[in-house]
């Protein structure tokens, strides 16, 4: 049967994907950055997940304001890299795993979660950052992707609570399927940033640390938190945070604490980075 | 009823609410064609001629002419979509973040190495916090 073995989140700023892109990892300002992934990229090397159930969300790129998705779930063969306005990132096509897509679909809509079945689509940064602080700058990507796209980009995403309850859906949806595989969920985006108008370059650490201590230690009290605080507490843009919450309602009751960075800033944002293991 | 009025009350901060979708979908929708090399450059060969092959409104094209993002956000816009003009400009995305604050591109970028913008002072207008 698969299993999920560990749960990764990470912020996905665009700005970091343009400085590994562009060799600029080693530079006074990314550096200490990057630091921060260190650990995890040598942690991944040695765990070799065979698929990542990457929770993300689109920019404006594979979704316009014609469809807006609140859930959607990638079933395609591939993921081709989209061009946001300065040419597609010179990264590798994501390898999507059809077979345990289409279940998921499946088992997640009866589960009551009624997901959007994408067949065909492109991925941006916030598919793509997150695979190249954990994986580098491969030839290929080590893994097979089922991407979850998230709505946050219009009023009003999910709510945590939802977020959560669907990342429990998606452990029994991967839980039950048949093959053997070792598969991890990435839930991505935040922290605290707005990257709109005079309240722009917002940064609240004390928020963003007390959010991480509790993706650990009290999940259900981040699930309680109304839309309106995250956009006065974390930013306009910060509300990305649920996306997190997918990733930790899918670990179980209880996690262990693997890895954990806190880096301020990277472009208008704050950088959260935060590695668990399901103990049960 | 839907009841937004909460979202006024923080300072410097328009929420992207399915109203302002339908307000900046034709805006948006323009962005979205910066998407293709063809297009950006048929932009910046004559942007007004460009802008006037979509059905948007007069305010909305001197925004775009003028680059005010937040005049742009005030007639519907959204960021992750007009982050396509800046991209088409070369700009990045904290360039384009320090025109909405009334900051200078060092002032902001220097902010931003200080640890941004705290959120005290911030948070509501009403209650002054």
């Amino acid at each position: 049967m698969a299993r999920i073995t560990s749960g990764v989140s990470t912020s996905h700023v665009p700005a970091i994907g343009a400085a590994i892109d562009l060799g600029k990892t080693e530079s006074d300002y990314w550096a200490p950055m990057f630091k921060g992934y260190e650990w995890s990229k040598q942690w991944i090397k040695n765990e070799k997940p065979d698929v990542i159930v990457l929770v993300y969300n689109d920019h404006a790129s594979a979704f316009s304001l014609e469809m807006i998705p609140t859930f959607a779930i990638g079933c395609g063969e591939n993921f081709e890299i989209c061009d946001e306005g300065f040419g597609p990132r010179p990264v590798p096509v994501v390898m999507g795993h059809p077979e345990l897509a289409a279940h998921m679909a499946q088992s997640l809509i009866l589960d009551e979660f009624d997901m959007t079945v994408i067949n065909e689509m492109k991925v941006d940064h916030g598919l793509t950052v997150p695979l190249s602080l954990m994986f580098g700058q491969p030839e290929a990507w080590p893994v097979k992707v089922v991407p979850i796209a998230v709505n946050v980009v219009q009023y009003p995403p999910p709510t945590g609570n939802r977020c959560f309850n669907l990342g429990k859906a998606i452990r029994r949806a991967v839980e039950s399927f048949d093959e053997d595989l070792n598969v991890q969920v990435w839930g991505t985006g935040g922290m605290s940033h707005q990257l709109q108008g005079e309240r722009a370059g917002l940064i609240n650490p004390v928020f963003d640390n007390a959010f991480l201590d509790k993706m650990v230690n009290n999940p259900e009290s981040l699930a309680t938190i109304p839309h309106l605080e995250y956009l006065v507490e974390a930013g306009s843009e910060g509300i990305e945070l649920v996306m997190w919450l997918i990733m930790r309602g899918a670990m179980g009751e209880k996690v262990n604490e693997l890895h954990r960075f806190y880096h301020v800033p990277a472009s208008n944002t704050a950088v959260g980075h935060l590695i668990v293991e399901p103990t049960n | 009823m839907v009841d937004n009025s909460a979202f006024d009350d923080i300072p410097g901060t328009t929420v992207f609410t399915a109203t302002k979708s339908r307000e900046g979908f034709q805006l948006n929708q323009f962005c979205m064609s910066l998407m293709k090399e063809e297009n950006r450059n048929r932009f910046k060969k004559d942007e007004r001629a460009y802008l006037d092959e979509w059905k948007i409104t007069e305010a909305q094209k001197q925004a775009v002419l003028k680059r005010d993002y937040n005049e742009m956000i005030a007639n519907g816009g959204n960021i992750y979509f007009l982050a396509k003009i800046f991209a088409t400009d070369g700009k990045s995305f904290q360039e384009a973040a320090s025109t909405m604050t009334g900051m200078s591109v060092e002032e902001y970028a220097q902010m931003m190495l200080n640890g941004g913008r705290s959120p005290d002072g911030v948070r509501s207008i009403k209650e002054g916090r």
